[in-house]
């Protein structure tokens, strides 16, 4: 483990590979209620960062911010070095309630951000049907949402998202409507698509296990207004079987030495 | 359960099975079987109601069931609802087009509903029935008044439905539609309208059966004309069967096409209900 602390992880300095979103000097107000206070950060191509706070840090705003959804009050986010003005094919977002039209099959839900980009049907399709497949949920292309389960939807949540084939996925809590057990498959599942996809994952959370588990960097916020409190990147051998890693000292101690840190913001 | 029916191997399977599929059946039309028995239960209380009888003008379920079917053959409902329906139909397809269009705007921009609200807040609140007299003023006896009632009836709970439920969709869905960068045209066609139907729709039946009120209400007060007509002269010449029959008719109409527009509804716009 890696613990790279707020002031030494200037952007300049920090030695990732190339920043694929950098964030600079975001700063959020609401009426008179500050929610972020000057963000630095940068977010290295091809790997998950996890965004980690307790609730109400501005982890989701950041978030947002990110995906062009809502305009920061200051400050400025560039995108492969272009700033972001507001949404972009570039990025595609996964949303905390799935965000699944309910009129909808999985098919047309998996295809609607192509279909919104005026991509013809069958092209769509035939591009749905393999990210359908590629989350696992092959034989389910013409059932609707409320036909199946938490994890199963947000599985389709993600097949939409990698289907429009931006390079920065941004995932807002993708697992806090999922059952536990189908959270663990999910966060193996999600694994094996990262190392598959090669793409820049943003993820926000508020368990410290998941961050652990599933990250190459793990961006811990402080309490409102959110500041980078600390950043660490776990070592941990990612080859090893899934149970190996949750049994792995490494991780146990990173989860721990999270826990010590964040324990102060918890009332 | 005695020996030998274990002995035959699966001892409750087989009755079981047998019995779970009886009442699987009755399970599966026991909504279609309540609903028969209460128009029934209904009929019947009619029906004694009627023999008693509590009033010499109440007529009896069978006499007027008998009214209902001469009334049919004879060509006088078919006469009467040509006419009846003019109005109606007239009147429902404006304020239909002009109560969604109006309550997605209202939905849509905080300055068409400060504009427009409030028009038709106190126009729901307004007994309606008051203003037709004022309508015949302005308008005399004809078509253009009798469809100017079912307007004033039925356009402020489109309105107002509409415009709730745009207000009401989902924002999440909103957002998903722009992060994938869906245009304005897209977001209203694609997530809100879909998204608002229900609750749109809620509105159109509202407004279709406040239509039915408002021609009704039109054609005994304005002038006589239509299945108004009907109910009005078999009134005055006491075949109270026929009139009973008549006002039946209205409400048998009004119903049949209230579910038709569900049906139309799940089948065109939400196709997940279909299912479940």
């Amino acid at each position: 483990m890696r613990n790279i602390t707020a002031a030494a992880s200037a952007a300049a300095t920090t030695p990732s590979p190339e920043a694929a979103v950098e964030v600079r000097g975001i700063c959020k107000m609401y009426a008179d209620m500050e929610a972020l206070r000057s963000i630095d950060l940068d977010f290295p191509a091809g790997k998950l960062t996890t965004l980690l706070g307790p609730s109400g840090c501005g982890k989701t705003t950041l978030l947002k911010i990110i995906a062009g959804l809502i305009p920061a009050t200051s400050g400025e986010v560039r995108v492969n070095g272009v700033p972001v003005t507001g949404p972009g094919p570039e990025r595609a977002f996964v949303f905390q309630d799935f965000a699944l039209m309910p009129w909808a099959t999985v098919m047309r839900n998996v295809a609607f951000g192509l279909e919104l980009k005026g991509v013809g049907k069958d092209e769509r399709q035939a591009i749905a049907h393999k990210y359908i497949a590629e989350v696992g949920l092959s034989g389910f292309e013409n059932k609707y949402p409320h036909e199946l389960s938490g994890g199963m939807r947000q599985r389709v949540g993600l097949a939409r998202a990698f289907a429009v084939n931006a390079d920065v996925l941004l995932l807002d809590e993708p697992f806090s409507a999922v059952d536990e057990q189908n959270r663990r498959k999910f966060q193996e599942d999600l694994l094996r698509l990262v190392e598959l996809e090669k793409k820049t994952f943003i993820f926000v959370t508020h368990s410290i296990e998941e961050a652990v588990y599933c990250s190459d960097r793990i961006v811990i916020l402080s309490r409102r207004p959110g500041r980078v409190a600390q950043i660490i990147e776990p070592e941990i051998d990612r080859t090893a079987s899934p149970d190996a890693i949750r049994r792995d000292q490494g991780y146990l101690d990173t989860v721990e030495e999270i826990w010590q840190g964040l324990k102060r913001y918890v009332d | 359960m005695s020996a030998p029916a274990h002995a035959n191997g699966s001892p409750r399977a087989i009755p079981g099975a047998g019995a779970s599929s009886f009442w699987g059946k009755l399970l599966e039309h026991r909504t279609a079987l309540w609903r028969a028995a209460s128009i029934g239960l209904f009929f019947l209380v009619w029906e004694i109601a009627g023999r008693i009888p509590i009033s010499f003008a109440f007529p009896t379920f069978l006499e007027t069931a008998r009214a209902f079917l001469t009334m049919l053959f004879d060509g006088s409902f078919v006469a009467a609802y040509a006419e009846t329906l003019q109005p109606l139909v007239i009147g429902i397809a404006i304020s239909a087009v002009l109560g969604v269009g109006l309550g997605v705007l209202m939905g849509l921009s905080r300055f068409a509903e400060w504009l427009v609200a409030p028009v038709f807040i106190v126009l729901q609140a307004a007994p309606m029935a008051a203003l037709i007299p004022l309508i015949t003023f302005v308008y005399g006896i004809g078509l253009v008044s009798k469809t100017l009632a079912v307007i004033m009836l039925a356009l402020p709970v489109i309105a107002l439905n509409g415009y709730k439920a745009v207000r009401h969709v989902n924002p999440s869905l909103v957002d998903m539609c722009r992060s994938f960068q869906g245009t304005w045209w897209q977001r209203i066609l694609k997530i809100i309208l879909p998204d608002a139907s229900p609750i749109i729709f809620a509105g159109l039946r509202l407004g279709l059966a406040a239509g039915f009120i408002g021609v009704i209400l039109a054609e005994l007060l304005i002038t006589p004309t239509g299945i108004g007509d009907l109910i009005t002269y078999h009134r005055s010449v006491a075949d109270y069967p026929e009139m009973y029959a008549a006002v039946v008719s209205i409400i048998l109409v009004s119903t049949l096409t209230l579910s038709a527009l569900e049906a139309f509804e799940v089948r065109v716009l939400r196709p997940e209900k279909k299912k479940g």
